[in-house]
């Protein structure tokens, strides 16, 4: 099959581009391993919400109309979304048809799935960030007849058995995680390195609202002084509830959550666990006055004080020393929230860096015709939300259109 | 939003607190493109005298691909206190890590400062480390040989917010060595020959 532009990935990112091609009037295809919106049905546990409020659910020609802008869907609600998506802008969307290479040649890019194979003068790379959960290599030391899980395997607490559950990892699916099993009942323990704490709301308003509001989540990635690192910055410790309650770590410990440090080492049947969990603690909280600080400068600036509740800090973090060891014996199930990095076995291996990840400059891959989206501050600081893959998309598909036009210019 | 101060070059230029920021950030970059020079392993050679009294030499170290030297040999005498009817020709190996632990966040503090262009005036540290002998004595198998925790209280004076300098703080521990040996697992290998 011949056609323009080859999507891999009917996610939002994928839909995304989809449109952004069909407004320019760029044939493609979109290839999805599953059905549209695959990982939101088959990679999410029960009762996961979006971390951000639904009136930023934002796509190209499509956004959320619900009655309830300021609450949070359900992944149910994400793949009705998504799905629906696909349907009213017609996206070409071949199912169940998984890439095996993608391998460049004199016309462009031959990508071969198990449905057939497809030539296009252009590729776009839209599979996501949470493909492939990277676990540490301590997970090969732990006792065989333990249960060990990511998120994208867990479904809800009675999925696991009845013992203690060491989470390991304290970012947004983590702290959800332990916070879930603790409150079904369970002996929970969370091991925290880095991690970035946040209210969910501030002054009355959500934090999304604000970090939209102020333009953190648009700042672009050649601002960054250290793309790298800003890169790197572990997932929001957030969670959406109707209550809006915030969920950091003084929360997790009010539930009865015991906290530990980094889980560093294996020692026979002890698990080690970091000795510099309180530094991880007030950095997250000199980070957090930092952006709050931001927010009531901006706030002041542009005349919203009157408006608004008055500005406070939230209590700094302040937990019982953490232990250093833990028996594993007493721990029945480990879940590895620390984090994904996906593999691109078929890609070829110049495109991408000494660790396996794609090299790109805000998207645009090391090969002329070749894009990837979705991946975390790939633009913008948004690029890997709901909300980023459309400002994106409609970038990258300017930047896909003049590649298109040099193409035929050349040929002429 | 990164943790790195943004400063325009007339604010890093006045400060001084002794670090080349340059130099450092162009190893990083050097290294990042050849991650072998980044190999580097340091050594110690070291005699036992007398009693608990041992002597211990550094002078060469490996790193960016050959053997490297010291300006000098240094040598570093440890002993145990009279008080262990000993004799106190040097101070004690655990006091030995608490000076590396505090000499190596003291210089991240430096570092760091200087690449957030924040003068120093003036950096004190008390640090301290709780031992209870049961352990080494073995007295209680329940008490462990080394401390039960270390506490370090800085004493600055800058010309920053108290929210930058602990920032500052923070960030040496993030990237110190000897807090990183001290607070993580390391495996140690001891042979015979």
């Amino acid at each position: 099959m011949h056609t323009t532009v080859t999507i891999i990935g009917a996610g939002q990112a994928g839909l995304a581009m989809s449109r952004c091609l069909t407004e320019r009037s760029i044939d493609h295809v979109v290839l999805e391993r599953g059905e549209v919106a695959n990982s939101w049905r088959t990679e999410r546990w029960d009762s996961l919400r979006l971390l951000t409020p639904n009136w930023m659910t934002r796509l190209p020609s499509h956004r959320y109309e619900g009655n309830d802008p300021d609450g949070y869907m359900t992944a149910q609600e994400v793949i009705g979304f998504l799905a629906g998506y696909g349907e009213r802008i017609d996206a070409p969307v071949r199912t169940h048809t998984e890439v095996e290479s993608v391998v460049t040649t004199s016309s462009g890019f031959r990508t071969t799935t198990t449905t057939g194979v497809i030539d296009s003068a252009a590729v776009v790379v839209a599979t996501g960030a949470c493909s492939t959960p990277r676990i540490p290599a301590i997970a090969a030391e732990l006792p065989s007849r333990m249960h060990q899980l990511t998120p994208i395997d867990y479904r809800n607490p009675d999925a696991l058995g009845n013992g203690r559950v060491l989470v390991v990892g304290g970012s947004a699916s983590g702290a959800q995680i332990a916070d879930e099993l603790r409150r079904h009942g369970r002996d929970v323990v969370i091991a925290v390195g880095d991690h970035v704490r946040l209210p969910r709301t501030y002054r009355g308003m959500d934090i999304h609202w604000w970090m939209d509001t102020v333009g953190i989540l648009d700042e672009r990635y050649d601002e960054m002084e250290d793309i790298g690192r800003a890169r790197r910055l572990p997932s929001l410790q957030l969670v959406g509830t109707p209550e809006k309650r915030t969920l950091d770590l003084n929360a997790l410990h009010g539930v009865g959550v015991e906290l530990v440090g980094r889980f560093a080492g294996v020692s026979g049947t002890t698990a080690q666990f970091s000795g510099s969990f309180t530094n991880f603690c007030a950095a997250a909280d000199l980070k957090l006055g930092r952006l709050l600080d931001t927010i009531d400068e901006f706030a002041a600036d542009h005349g919203l004080d009157a408006e608004l509740a008055a500005p406070e800090r939230p209590e700094r973090t302040v937990l019982p020393t953490a232990p250093t060891t833990l028996d594993l014996g007493s721990v029945d199930t480990v879940v590895w929230a620390t984090g994904f990095r996906p593999d691109y076995p078929w890609l070829e291996g110049d495109l991408l860096d000494r660790k396996g990840q794609i090299v790109h400059d805000g998207g645009v891959m090391n090969r002329p015709g070749m894009y990837v989206l979705g991946l975390p501050f790939a633009r913008r600081r948004k690029s890997s939300f709901l909300d980023g893959v459309g400002p994106d998309a409609q970038d990258l598909s300017g930047h896909l259109a003049q590649h298109l036009d040099t193409l035929a210019t050349a040929a002429s | 939003m990164t943790t790195i101060t943004t400063t325009d070059s007339t604010s890093q230029d006045s400060v001084d607190n002794g670090v080349n920021v340059e130099a450092l950030l162009g190893a990083r970059e050097a290294m990042t493109a050849m991650p072998a020079a980044a190999a580097f392993t340091f050594s110690a050679q070291s005699e036992w005298v007398n009693g608990t009294h041992a002597s211990t030499t550094v002078e060469k170290f490996f790193g960016i691909g050959e053997e490297q030297t010291h300006r000098r040999a240094f040598v570093l005498d440890t002993d145990h206190p009279q008080i262990f009817a000993s004799e106190d020709h040097g101070i004690s190996p655990p006091e030995m890590v608490l000076v590396s632990l505090v000499g190596c966040l003291t210089a991240g503090i430096a570092s760091v400062a200087q690449n957030r262009g924040i003068q120093l005036r003036s950096v004190k540290a008390t640090i301290a480390g709780d031992m209870d002998l049961q352990g080494i004595l073995g007295i209680d198998g329940d008490v462990r040989n080394g401390f039960n925790g270390i506490t370090v209280r800085y004493d600055i004076d800058a010309n920053a917010t108290r929210e930058e300098i602990e920032a500052v703080v923070a960030q040496s521990q993030k990237r110190s060595a000897v807090f990183d040996i001290v607070t993580n697992p390391t495996n140690v290998t001891v042979e015979v020959a």
